[in-house]
């Protein structure tokens, strides 16, 4: 495969095959299902970040009329220690099933510790309020330095901490350690002409999709369930409810709906098993919503940091020793996303000499969830910071800087394994040439540069290739479209087979009716479901030369595939007339059956993501206010399938990473009660709060895929915010360490400064 | 309690139904008459999802009690189409890929209708605050706003 590679289809900006139902109303999302006789569910939620469950009460609720059943921690088995896999965090199923109900401890503001269904939604909220439980109020953990220092309360006075050369003798807060060394970065600091260093915090944030969780489960008594909802992953609500509840794999089955945004958030489960269990008891339908206020208290968030980093170079820019001090909130249960941030922090650089040490510690707040490329927007924002620094030190452009550390074809990776052809170098030279690089800048105004990275996943994917009666293409697959991904997935099946884009359409089935899929997540659909659906297409194109030369009698090797049609090698029998996919689609019956394509993988190779964006900013000197001026994106896709979805991740990402940069944050009081859980409080950008975003597309081909297709969702998310916090410092002069960059926080900077 | 009678048309249809006194206009759409185009991402009035039309003008349906619609016309965005044929708004959010997971855009588009029957040649700057009532987490806003410059334009009849 090469860059000159010709397309007919690939890279066209065609309307979604979903999209007429999705601007009509039509589309199916997950609070929108509703089966006859359902009754609404909703969970009681601890008022206290930290407390012991004494006895809880629901003979009031009980009695009420129009109340069919309430579930507590008793009523759910116990689940024995397991890690999970296959998602896009980290944790334990004996965690994920006290997080999902509570037994005899809460451990954040919002843990579910009872629940109700009822009639309707009126009755659900006045029978919560009836139920009565006592709380033995514990001393609540709410920051990494207070977690991590000696004498700390306990978070879970049965965790030791793993990774440690000699094993603890003393339950702890800090669930895992972990480093990653090359060389010796003492050798490397006292070989630097110039060391940088800096400790930068970033606070709680959330992934703000903006649709609640919601799902409907129904189970008979025979213990088969059905559960509707909106997810990133259906088969993992699958396995996840079934080690949840006991169940067996075969008699749940997941239907996912449309997905209201998910950047990670949605790739574990929270309401289904209780909605499995309110519906076990009531013998109905029960559907369960949150409210916001649920989803900011009681969904995982991303976790807060604080990083530390120390960076020498010689006077030239070369890098000599890197040293990453990255510590990582957990949540309530062990497995942020430290060990992600820690492999990717030093990625984009060639240096002689890092050591990276991470910390998962627990804290009294909701256990975190992937969060868009998890983990690396945080530990990068730190190491982006400190490049800047010494930038600035060594008088060097920030790209130049960049350029001469930069990774290339054949680096081996601070994390391990050897790029294959990357485009970091690529985007550097692109951001150099870059019109508004070379923009002038005003008074009060200021302009950051950062590097993102991410890898990539691939992970398993199946997909199907029914032609119809008619010569049409239906793709069933199982990856839950979350932003735009038939479009792609019906793009690739119209390139192999030769069909219209019209022609092809695409469902997302269910557990029972597709194929096993991982999650919607790792930026994989459109790489790995985007092979697997190449390679059905392909299946298809194999099984249509079979019936060709059936129909012509010669062998199948003598059959060609061109633009939807089957046609004889050059020299064979010149008498025969080509058969479009139509056609042999009509004889089917005659000639051995439907056509029906399949593939199944686990797609290695993703492709590692990169990404340079550039953020002008201007800061009001009276209130601190800090209003993005310009913003570029540069990032390397590999391949852009359907370039306004490329381009609509860059700039959706860049939005959020602006939001995590300059304003969200969790703000808790000293109790851990939170304070801001709504979306009033909680500041994600609205449409006047930014300019257009400007992207540009790099194209270096990943060899690993049919089209040279690399993962694009994640890496937008993670250079915003340095890019952002980097422009603020060359817009005051001042290096603020911590965010968000809000009004108050910048404004106390220009008055310090003051005195 | 008992509930309440209410008269009102929606999408230009006479529509009755029975509602709770305190049920919100947003959870009679969705939950009794099923009308679940409107979205619900907050029922605080802060993300636009469940944004309708109460007699032309743009309110959040989950500000708003149900009984409130007696005798008013609503439209929500099941009646923003004409026809069998998509609205201008409708058909640029999809030409433009304005739309990623698609939760917010039909409170955009509904809110973009009320925006260009007001105003036809709004600036950037007027269709940005005129939408900071809605969120949206995916696209950075940036496509939606040049869909509704786009409609803008084709709605005031120049070449699109």
């Amino acid at each position: 495969m090469s860059e000159a590679q010709d397309f007919k289809y690939i890279g066209r900006r065609v309307v979604r095959p979903d999209g007429v139902d999705k601007v009509t109303g039509r589309a199916n999302f997950g609070a929108d299902f509703a089966l006859p006789g359902m009754l609404y569910g909703k969970v009681l939620r601890s008022p206290h970040a930290h407390a012991r469950v004494k006895k809880i009460d629901v003979s009031a609720a009980a009695a009420m009329e129009g109340v069919y059943a309430i579930v507590t921690g008793a009523d759910f088995p116990k689940v024995g220690s397991e890690e999970i896999t296959g998602g896009e965090g980290a944790g334990d199923f004996a965690d994920l099933a006290t997080n999902v109900m509570a037994r005899d401890k809460v451990v954040y503001h919002g843990h579910a510790l009872a629940a109700v269904a009822a009639k309707s939604n009126a009755i659900v909220d006045a029978a919560l309020s009836a139920i009565k439980v006592e709380y033995e109020v514990l001393k609540p953990v709410l920051d990494l330095d207070t977690a991590m220092a000696d004498g700390a309360p306990l978070v879970n006075d049965k965790l030791f901490t793993a990774g440690l050369k000699e094993k603890p003798t003393r339950p702890s807060n800090v669930a895992a350690y972990m480093e990653f060394k090359r060389g010796d970065i003492d050798k490397g600091f006292a070989e630097a002409e110039v060391v940088v260093e800096g400790t930068f915090r970033t606070p709680t944030v959330h992934q703000g999709y903006i649709e609640p969780h919601a799902c409907v489960a129904t189970i008979n008594q025979g213990g088969q369930a059905t559960i509707w909802c909106c997810t990133q992953g259906h088969f993992d609500v699958r396995s996840m409810t079934c080690k949840v509840l006991n169940l067996n794999v075969a008699d749940v089955r997941v239907i996912p709906s449309e997905i209201g945004g998910g950047f990670g958030g949605k790739t574990t489960i929270y309401l289904e098993p209780v909605a499995v269990m309110l519906s076990k008891k009531a013998g109905r339908p029960v559907k369960m919503t949150m409210t916001r206020d649920e989803v900011f208290r009681a969904s995982g968030p991303a976790s807060a940091t604080k990083c530390t980093v120390k960076i020498g170079a010689k006077k030239d820019g070369t890098i000599t020793s890197m040293h990453a001090w990255l510590a990582y909130e957990a949540g309530a249960y062990k497995g942020s996303s430290m060990a992600p941030g820690a492999m990717c922090i030093f990625a984009p650089y060639n240096v002689p000499n890092f050591l990276i040490q991470g910390y998962d510690v627990l804290v009294n707040k909701p256990k975190v969830a992937a969060y868009r490329a998890p983990g690396a927007p945080q530990s990068m924002y730190a190491c982006e910071s400190v490049l800047d620094d010494l930038a600035r030190q060594l008088k060097m452009d920030p790209l130049d800087l960049r350029l001469k550390n930069a990774v290339s074809e054949g680096s081996v990776a601070a994390y391990g394994p050897k790029f294959n052809a990357i485009g970091f170098k690529q985007c550097l030279e692109a951001a150099k040439k870059h019109p508004n690089y070379k923009l002038k800048l005003g008074p009060n105004e200021g302009r950051g540069i950062a590097a993102g990275f991410w890898f990539n996943a691939g992970m398993q994917s199946s997909a199907e290739v029914h032609i119809n009666e008619n010569g049409t293409v239906t793709v069933v697959e199982g990856s839950p479209d979350i932003g735009g991904s038939r479009a792609s997935m019906a793009l690739m099946a119209s390139e192999e087979l030769g069909v219209p884009y019209e022609n092809v359409r695409v469902l997302v089935a269910d557990t029972e009716s597709a194929g096993y899929n991982n999650v919607t997540g790792g930026s994989r659909v459109t790489f790995a479901t985007g092979m697997a659906v190449i390679q059905a297409s392909r299946d298809i194109i194999a099984q249509c030369k079979q019936r060709a030369a059936a129909t012509w009698g010669i062998e199948a090797d003598m059959v060609d595939w061109k633009d939807g049609q089957a046609i004889p090698k050059p020299g064979v029998n010149a008498d025969v007339k080509p058969l479009t996919l139509a056609q042999i689609a009509a004889n089917a019956g005659r000639t051995g059956g439907p056509l029906l394509g399949r593939a199944s993988l686990n797609a290695r190779g993703p492709g590692p993501g990169f990404s340079i964006n550039m953020a002008d900013v201007r800061v009001d000197p009276e209130t601190g206010k800090v209003d993005v001026l310009r913003f570029t994106a540069i990032q390397d896709a590999g391949r852009a399938i359907h370039p306004s979805y490329v381009e609509g991740q860059m700039q959706g990402g860049a939005a959020q990473g602006l939001g995590w940069a300059l304003n969200e944050e969790y703000v808790y009081d000293a109790n851990g009660v939170l304070q801001n859980a709504g979306f009033l409080d909680y500041r994600m950008p609205v449409a006047s709060d930014l300019p257009m975003i400007d992207t540009q597309i790099i194209e270096v081909p990943n060899p690993n895929h049919p089209y040279g297709v690399r993962g694009v969702g994640e890496v937008p998310i993670v250079a915003p915010l340095a890019a952002a916090a980097n422009a603020v410092r060359d817009a005051t002069g001042i290096r603020i360490h911590d965010l968000p960059l809000s009004p108050p926080r910048v404004l106390a900077a220009l008055e310090a400064r003051k005195g | 309690m008992s509930k309440v009678h209410v008269e009102t048309r929606i999408n230009g249809e006479r529509m009755e139904f029975l509602c709770e006194p305190q049920q919100s206009m947003l959870d009679v759409l969705r939950d009794n008459l099923r009308l679940t185009g409107t979205k619900e991402g907050c029922a605080t009035g802060d993300c636009g999802a469940c944004s309708v039309l109460l007699d032309g003008r743009l309110v959040c349906s989950c500000l708003m009690l149900a009984v409130e619609s007696g005798g008013h016309e609503l439209t929500t965005i099941e009646g923003v189409a004409r026809g069998d044929e998509l609205h201008p708004i409708q058909r640029k959010f999809l030409e433009h890929a304005a739309l990623q997971c698609g939760i917010c855009t039909p409170g955009f588009i509904v809110a973009a209708k009320a925006l260009l029957d007001e105003n036809p040649n709004p600036t950037e700057e007027e269709i940005r605050f005129y939408l900071a009532g809605n969120l949206c987490r995916c696209t950075g806003y940036d496509k939606i706003i040049r869909a509704v410059q786009d409609a803008a334009k084709t709605l005031r009849g120049e070449a699109a």
